[in-house]
């Protein structure tokens, strides 16, 4: 997508080359391209309309870089422009010293308000060392509160029963009364769901706010929203006053460009975005990524943030000295293996990775991957299916182990060739990896080449064809 | 009429697409052919919900005209409809100049009609301007309203969905799926669906496969009970195809007529989920000729572009038939469904409009453009 849109700035600008500033004819040009790429990744119409605005009176008359090519430059500057425009970047909640906190979650109907409220509460007690309460007010949803309570015991969070109780302000005495008396710190109300336009429920969601004075006041917004985010995000807002917004369903493969419209009319920082259905999936927000997300350029930050937090320092570094001594046995290839998987699926890696990371690599389709994790599952069942010597020691694996370890794996004996083959090149290949003094980076090394592995074997086929 | 199902002809009549015609003499002995055979099936009761059955013909049809009527006035209830905005573009204007072109660009996508929708409803008028066989400012709003009416229509022309028109009554049960991403109201529309569907003489049966979301099958439980509707579900976590396995021996059992699917939101970029889905459609194809025979796709009318994407996805994994635009009672009007309707000839089937049981009506393309319109 940032190819695309790079593409056809570079044509819309090729004949600038010459000129040595930004003028305003060439620039119309390019912004209709950047309006329609804004627009596409659903972006409010009025707020791509400033933003434009913005960045033409940034770009007219810029001096025509040498490094940079014009099209780059201007979106170098598109890009400036967004990240400044979602600034904000805590992702703290503020508390007083007062018990509890309430913090209310409200949003539309579906935007993952339960879940969040989930996610948040986990967040907050091992990031910010609170001690929370989860209280569900939604009355109307059929199983709403029985949600929640299903979540709380999944996160071994207390969640307020109330039985009996049916009125959501009633419901918040007797949780705040609970909360004063075991202390909790922290009461987060997760609220129901309705429309923007619903008078009752606003009117609700304000009572519910003036008895319970709330620290903060999140809005969840799914980040699949179209063009409405702005409606919704400002009508909460006027009613409310919201504190942060909460973006959901970010892995999904929508391009959020309502984050941006939200961030403006409501001009709260989006302090967390959801990224899966596990209740540890949830980020702070940083606007470099949905700033390149929304211009399509890939998220290679949360990635590397991924592999740095996912693989263990203390294992990699062992495994380093095991490279270095020559000692990477197939058993620590498993590992690896197993490292890589922990990281996630294969699609949402690669979904982070920009196309143009491996020299043009045509875009993975969910087929390819399937069909990579397919490979990756098999290796790691030829592996099991040798005895730890084996393991060990490569070496003794002859013609009637293999065909024992086929069998065993399901697979075939070629099947136990190639591994051993790729095993081999590998621990080549990380030898010298690490005399070249590449530390640390280890697990995205081995990532890159087992994709890698797949990748070439696709070109291949390719070029059959 | 929303469903309808004549016992002991050789077609069912579901009669989605075929206008309300009163057959009175038909649903009597409809009422009186199903009651009994109701009674044979343990289910549970209806707790005071509306049973339209049992309600004479014409009640049936002034309800449907209330339907119909809270419809548009559903569509119709954004504060910037496209007319207003539309009519603030023209005002003072005599002819359509390049900035009127601009304006109605800008309404469109507003709307979350996509931009390339959008430009081609543009490109169209801007070649009839030309051409000066465009000139009224007047005329642009029916020529706008014209093409998107014709985009609905032509939807789903092609693609013949058994429930249009008639099933041969040996299809039993038949089978109704339904997917989606998470949180579009996928549960809800089950609840609305089976009310309604039993409302009109059939014996139904829900399947709860959503086994993933917390307490999913306790909400749809609730609304089984409300429509008086026997639910077949199974622990949290179990795997959604046996689910839907246990529920298809049930509906033969119990010689069901329609059987609804539910099945857990999925993003449609998750490969294995996916992947689950067209394992359940194998699952009920194996076990009953010809299922899943519907498989609607929920689609919030918030959702913007990324409702293209959700729906080729879904489309490709679970051969999707029709579209249900969810949540159309807020600001947001579902452009989106026009996009989808345009790019993969997905018709919109129904309209989820509110909270309550009987908050969804079948999709007229026309009154939804006029609601846009008005």
């Amino acid at each position: 997508m940032f190819e695309a849109l790079s593409d056809k700035l570079k044509k819309v600008l090729k004949d600038l080359r010459g000129e040595s500033r930004l003028t305003p004819e060439h620039l119309d040009l390019a912004m209709r391209e950047i309006r329609i790429a804004l627009l596409e990744a659903d972006v409010n119409f009025k707020v791509v309309r400033g933003f434009i605005e913005r960045v033409k009176e940034q770009a007219i008359g810029q001096a025509v870089l040498q490094q940079l090519s014009p099209g780059q430059q201007v979106v170098k500057i598109v890009y400036d422009e967004m990240v400044r425009m979602l600034g904000g970047t805590s992702s703290r909640l503020l508390f007083t010293s007062r018990r509890p906190n309430p913090v209310m979650i409200v949003g539309l109907q579906g935007s993952g308000k339960t879940t969040s409220t989930g996610k948040i509460s986990r967040w907050l007690q091992q990031n910010q060392n609170r001690n929370p309460l989860l209280l569900s007010v939604d009355v109307y949803r059929p199983a709403a509160r029985d949600q929640l309570a299903v979540i709380g015991k999944a996160l071994g969070i207390p969640v307020f029963a109330g039985e009996g109780l049916s009125d959501p302000l009633e419901l918040c005495r007797a949780a705040r009364l609970h909360c004063e008396q075991v202390g909790f710190d922290t009461l987060l109300i997760d609220t129901a769901g309705r429309l923007h336009i619903d008078e009752e429920l606003m009117t609700e969601l304000d009572s519910i706010k003036r008895e319970m004075q709330p620290s903060e006041i999140l809005f969840v917004a799914d980040a699949m929203t179209g063009q409405d985010a702005v409606q919704s995000a400002r009508e909460f807002n006027e009613r409310l006053g919201l504190t942060g917004v909460v973006l959901t369903k970010m892995d999904g493969d929508a391009r959020g460009g309502a984050a941006l419209s939200i961030r403006e009319v409501t001009g709260q920082p989006i302090k967390f975005v959801g990224v899966g259905e596990k209740y540890d999936a949830l980020e702070p927000f940083y606007p470099e990524r949905i700033a390149s997300r929304i211009l399509g350029m890939g998220d290679v930050l949360s990635l590397i943030e991924k592999v740095q937090s996912e693989v263990d320092e203390k294992e990699a570094l062992k495994l380093q000295e095991k490279l270095e001594s020559d000692e990477f046995t197939l058993e620590d290839f498993r590992d690896q293996l197993r490292q890589v998987k922990k990281l996630g699926s294969l699609d949402s890696i690669l979904s982070m990775i920009p196309g143009d990371l491996f020299g043009g690599m045509p875009k993975m389709t969910p087929e390819m991957t399937a069909q990579m994790e397919r490979e990756l599952k098999k290796t790691e069942a030829i592996i099991n299916s040798m005895t730890p010597l084996e393991r060990e020691r490569h070496q003794i694996i002859n013609g009637q182990r293999r065909r024992r370890i086929a069998l065993g794996s399901g697979t075939n004996v070629s099947d136990v060739n190639n591994l051993l083959k790729q095993y081999v090149e590998m621990r080549r290949m990380m030898r010298q990896m690490t005399q070249g003094g590449m530390l640390g980076g280890l697990g995205g090394r081995v990532a890159r080449r087992i994709t890698g592995i797949g990748s070439k074997r696709k070109k291949k086929k390719k070029k059959r064809r | 009429m929303f469903w309808k199902r004549k016992k002991g002809s050789d077609f069912i009549t579901l009669g989605l697409n075929t206008p309300a015609e009163p057959e009175p003499e038909v649903k009597s002995e409809e009422i009186e052919e199903q009651t009994p055979a109701a009674a044979d099936v343990a289910r549970i009761e209806p707790v005071g919900a509306p049973v339209m059955a049992e309600a004479p013909r014409d009640d049936a049809s002034v309800e449907e005209e209330g339907f119909m009527r809270r419809f548009r006035r559903a569509v119709q209830a954004t504060r910037e409809s496209i007319s207003t905005r539309l009519d603030e573009a023209v005002r003072g204007r005599r002819q359509i100049d390049a900035e009127t072109l601009d304006e109605l660009e800008e309404i469109l996508i507003g709307a979350d009609i996509g931009v390339q929708t959008t430009m081609s409803i543009i490109e169209d008028v801007r070649k009839q301007v030309n051409r000066q066989t465009l000139r009224d400012v007047d005329e642009l709003k029916h020529v706008i309203k014209d093409r998107l009416l014709s985009i609905l229509l032509e939807a789903g022309r092609s693609r013949g969905v058994a429930s249009e028109t008639a099933v041969a009554a040996d299809v039993r049960p038949y089978v109704l799926m339904v997917v989606g991403v998470n949180g579009t109201g996928k549960t809800t529309t089950i609840g609305k669906l089976a009310q309604r569907i039993k409302a009109e003489g059939n014996d139904v049966l829900i399947c709860a496969a959503d086994t993933f979301r917390a307490a999913a099958s306790d909400q749809l439980a609730v609304w089984a009970e409300r429509a008086g509707v026997p639910l077949i579900q199974q622990r949290q976590g179990t795997d959604p195809a046996a689910v839907l396995f246990d529920s298809l021996k049930a509906a033969a059992a119990r010689n069901s007529d329609v059987l609804i699917v539910d099945t857990a939101g999925r993003l449609h970029n998750k490969a294995n989920l996916m992947a689950e889905l067209e394992k359940m459609k194998r699952i009920a194809g194996r076990e009953v000729p010809g299922a899943p025979h519907e498989t609607l796709l929920v689609i919030d009318a918030v959702t913007g572009q990324n409702g293209l994407t959700q729906a080729r996805e879904f489309l490709k994994a679970a051969d999707v038939t029709g579209i249900v635009l969810t949540k159309l009672d807020g600001t947001a009007k579902g452009g989106i469904a026009v996009a989808i309707a345009r790019e993969l000839n997905l018709p919109i089937r129904y309209c989820g409009i509110g909270e309550k049981a009987d908050d969804l009506v079948v999709f007229d393309a026309k009154t939804y453009v006029d609601g846009l319109f008005e």
